[in-house]
């Protein structure tokens, strides 16, 4: 009697077809493969004191060019002190150092051994013209589209930020919040400049 | 006089064309006009804010520029799109149809079809399944196992 059941019963519970066990697993299995190669696209290498920073294109505003350039990619100023300031016209301690940049600037323009950079941090660029108009700035500025400059040095802290690049690309200074003093920034470049 | 009628008409029209056009680009977009397009946008500084709600000065800034750009006649498409140019894709309330993003359109609603089947399934498999143990479980005797025999052998001896 029970062995008349149990094929019965095994005959009812219908296994699920193989083709469609072959779906799941490989549906599972390239679900978890995009999955991780998004993950790993969307992590970037953090680039350290020390670390070789990669190259990016920073547009600029007009009246704020390279020269005759409207666009410098930091590979173009290899062999030069790259000062990389992030601010925004938005940030009010950004406005407490930006006199203090300038003033840097100035010192080290003539010499064309050092190039700022300044990179304005998401922000309208109206607000932005006038915030640089306001503290008479005159180094290169330009808007770091789409974020992408300020993710190569994987920016997380608030503007301002500023970065020293050596002459090799190679970051050597990373300064969090506003400089205190056009003293403070030479103290910086200086050293870099005399090859130490 | 013909003339002169003439030119009176394409005169009035050609006032009629400016006015219009005047007219066109006068309005300021109300806040609602603007808020439309921010609410489909998210602060581009703050995290996870939409750009409606948003108090920063930062945030006032960006609404007055979709203000402004609304008065230029610039399309909601255009405005969204200068968003992403300058600050990113992630100023989105939703994210673009492209590339990896397609996982979070498609994902989910094939998980939820895939649970809807396997519930539809357990619910047509269990009250079988019971009506199949119900009778196995009363009337079936024990699995033949050899211990037991022994046990019984044994048990047999002994009286």
């Amino acid at each position: 009697m029970s062995q008349n059941t149990q094929p019965a019963s095994a005959s009812r519970r219908r296994p699920v077809p193989l083709w469609a066990q072959i779906i799941v697993w490989v549906g599972l299995l390239a679900l978890l493969a995009l999955i991780g190669v998004s993950v790993a696209r969307s992590q970037h290498k953090i680039i350290g004191v020390g670390s070789s920073v990669p190259d990016f294109n920073l547009t600029l505003f007009d009246r704020y060019g390279y020269g005759d350039r409207t666009a410098v990619k930091l590979s173009d100023l290899h062999g030069k002190v790259v000062l990389v300031n992030f601010w925004a016209s938005w940030c009010v301690p950004c406005e407490s150092e930006a006199a203090f940049l300038e003033s840097a600037w100035r010192s080290y323009q003539r010499s064309g051994k050092v190039v700022f950079l300044g990179v304005d941090y998401v922000d309208t660029p109206a607000e932005a013209l006038s915030y640089l108009a306001k503290f008479g700035i005159s180094y290169p500025n330009g808007p770091d589209l789409q974020t992408r400059i300020s993710q190569i040095f994987n920016r997380s802290l608030g503007v301002p930020e500023t970065y020293v690049i050596d002459q090799k690309g190679v970051l050597r200074s990373v300064q969090i919040g506003p400089f205190q003093s056009a003293d403070q920034i030479q103290a910086v470049l200086d050293p870099l400049l005399a090859g130490k | 006089m013909k003339r002169s009628f003439l030119v009176l008409i394409l005169l009035l029209v050609l006032g009629a064309a400016w006015a219009g056009s005047a007219s066109a680009q006068q309005p300021t977009p109300s806040d609602d006009q603007v808020n439309a397009i921010a609410r489909q946008l998210f602060c581009p500084v703050c995290q996870n804010t939409p750009l409606d709600v948003c108090p920063t000065e930062a945030c006032h800034q960006w609404r007055e520029l979709i203000r402004q750009m609304l008065a230029e006649g610039k399309s909601e498409a255009y405005i969204k799109q200068y968003f992403v140019d300058n600050y990113g894709a992630r100023v989105l309330s939703e994210p673009p149809q492209v590339g990896f993003n397609w996982l979070i359109y498609i994902v989910p609603p094939v998980a939820f079809l895939a649970g809807v089947f396997l519930l539809y399934r357990a619910y047509r498999t269990w009250p079988r399944m019971q009506k199949e143990s119900a009778p196995e479980s009363g009337s079936a005797p024990a699995a033949k196992d050899e211990y037991v025999d022994r046990l019984e052998e044994e048990l047999r001896k002994r009286r």
